[in-house]
């Protein structure tokens, strides 16, 4: 049995931490295929910020060559639950205070 | 007795409001503690104090608001008899007007700091207070004419107003800006594979929580090229430049709900990229949070702004007075470099000066983009 997160518990770790870092934003019509970045217009601090926070919460190494397969919901999902396999143990999101 | 007063937090603050006392009477305060909240314009902004002493009287409410310079509070300095004073004895406090000779402009240290931030020239108003003194409320009179009419406020609410309030902050400072600033501007394109070929090779190595941005290794190429040019890191006070010792950049920051601030990275050219990286994050952290501190509004000594994120290539911006200058970044794009002969793709971006004619000319302007070029094909030296 695989200890990799689900779609479904990266989908809400992604929001969730997106929702800190805009909170102003309207999640609920993010489109999952387009990049985050210019829809909830992100700047290049708050998409490292928004990594750091992934790598916290789901114990994920991510290079920063690989920060381009981050840019949309879709794109993070697929990213992550390929890293996650690749990382046992590193499944369970945990709250960022 | 020392006097903390509304301080000016830039050039479009002309006043401001209490709003909570972080100490009370008989608390002990030293110099560079927070020890009240105000809300501008733009922010919330914790202000510090520049003396040691104990909190004698507090002189305004949470809750008012009052022009720049206005006293706060009274504190009582180290070695100070309890109650020496006649504030603290509850006489009315008088701005006091210096003593000028015959023929000179008497005015109060805090009417002359609202004329400053008001853009007013203290030797064009009529004084009204003791021996023709020029006071606040006469500045305050004088500016009237000046200051653009507040536009109405666009009905939506506490968040509408305050975006309203900060666009007016800005018209005000950038109108001034415009109106006494002659600016001239410059502009070079940086070849950039050095600096983004070592910032990934060290990144790789990097944890994810201690990379740099590419914005940490620009602004420090500034700072340092700023000591090669130093009459550009200056502010513009009583008809003249006043050179700065210290070189506190200030970062221009877009606030999520509309509007921007440029406040202080302290003593950008004596820190590493390492500390500007985590000075730079809890910087941009807490503008957007509305937690930034009065000498970080206070300081900034030139400014920066990267509008390269947008897409922007060319950057022509107004100087923030009474700053001197402002350096604009574009975008970092690939483009057609000749190298040894050869037609290559490089990365470049394209680095703007705005200066003020008044202090500085092209040459030296020119010298100062050079110095940034120079710097940042060595960035393991920055």
């Amino acid at each position: 049995m695989s200890d990799a997160p689900t779609a479904k518990e990266i989908t809400d770790t992604v929001l969730r931490l997106l929702g800190q870092i805009a909170p102003e934003a309207d999640l609920s019509s993010l489109k999952p295929d387009l990049g985050f970045r210019d829809q909830l217009d992100i700047d290049s601090m708050d998409f490292l910020n928004f990594v750091i926070a992934l790598h916290e919460a789901l114990h994920v190494e991510i290079p920063e060559a690989d920060y381009p397969r981050l840019a949309s919901l879709n794109g993070c999902v697929e990213y992550l639950r390929s890293r996650g396999r690749g990382q046992a143990g590193a499944a369970q999101p945990r709250s960022l205070g | 007795m020392a006097e903390f007063v509304m301080p000016a937090l830039g050039a479009d603050m002309d006043a401001g409001t209490l709003i909570a006392w972080k100490k009370q009477p008989g608390d002990r305060v030293t110099k560079g503690e927070i020890i009240a909240e105000i809300d501008t314009d733009k922010a919330a902004i914790d202000v510090e104090v520049f003396t040691t002493g104990v909190i004698e009287r507090l002189l305004v409410q949470p809750g008012e608001k009052v022009p720049v310079g206005t006293v706060l509070a009274l504190i009582r300095e180290e070695g100070e008899a309890r109650g020496a004073g006649p504030e603290a004895r509850g006489e009315e406090i008088a701005a006091p007007a210096v003593a000028a000779p015959p023929g000179r402009l008497k005015i109060s240290p805090a009417a002359r700091k609202l004329a400053e931030a008001l853009g007013v020239d203290p030797e064009s108003v009529r004084g009204t207070g003791p021996d023709g003194a020029v006071t606040r409320e006469d500045v305050q009179r004088a500016a009237a004419p000046l200051a653009p009419r507040p536009a109405p406020l666009a009905v939506g609410g506490e968040a509408a107003d305050k975006q309203a309030r900060m666009r007016q902050a800005i018209a005000a400072a950038m109108a001034r800006s415009k109106r006494e600033i002659p600016h001239y501007y410059l502009g070079t394109t940086i070849e950039l594979s050095r600096m983004t070929g070592w910032l990934a090779e060290e990144n790789r190595r990097r944890a994810v929580t201690d990379r740099l941005l590419p914005a940490v290794l620009l602004l420090k190429a500034v700072a340092l090229a700023l000591r090669e040019v130093p009459e550009l890191n200056a502010v513009w006070k009583e008809d003249r430049a006043v050179r700065s010792e210290a070189i506190h950049v200030g970062v221009a920051i877009s606030l999520r709900q509309g509007g921007l601030v440029a406040p202080a990275l302290h003593d950008t050219d004596r820190r590493s990229l390492d500390e500007l990286m985590r000075a730079l994050r809890d910087l941009v952290q807490r503008a957007r949070a509305g937690s930034l501190r009065s000498s970080e509004l206070s300081d900034p000594t030139i400014t920066v702004t990267n509008l390269g994120e947008m897409g922007v290539e060319t950057v022509f911006g107004v100087i923030y007075p009474p700053q001197v200058a402002l350096v604009g970044f574009g975008k970092v794009v690939e483009r057609p470099w000749v190298a040894e002969g050869t037609l290559v793709a490089r990365p470049v971006v394209t680095v703007t000066l705005s200066a003020d004619h008044r202090v500085t000319d092209g040459h030296r302007g020119g010298v100062f983009l050079a110095a940034i070029d120079r710097l940042l094909q060595e960035p393991d030296r920055l």
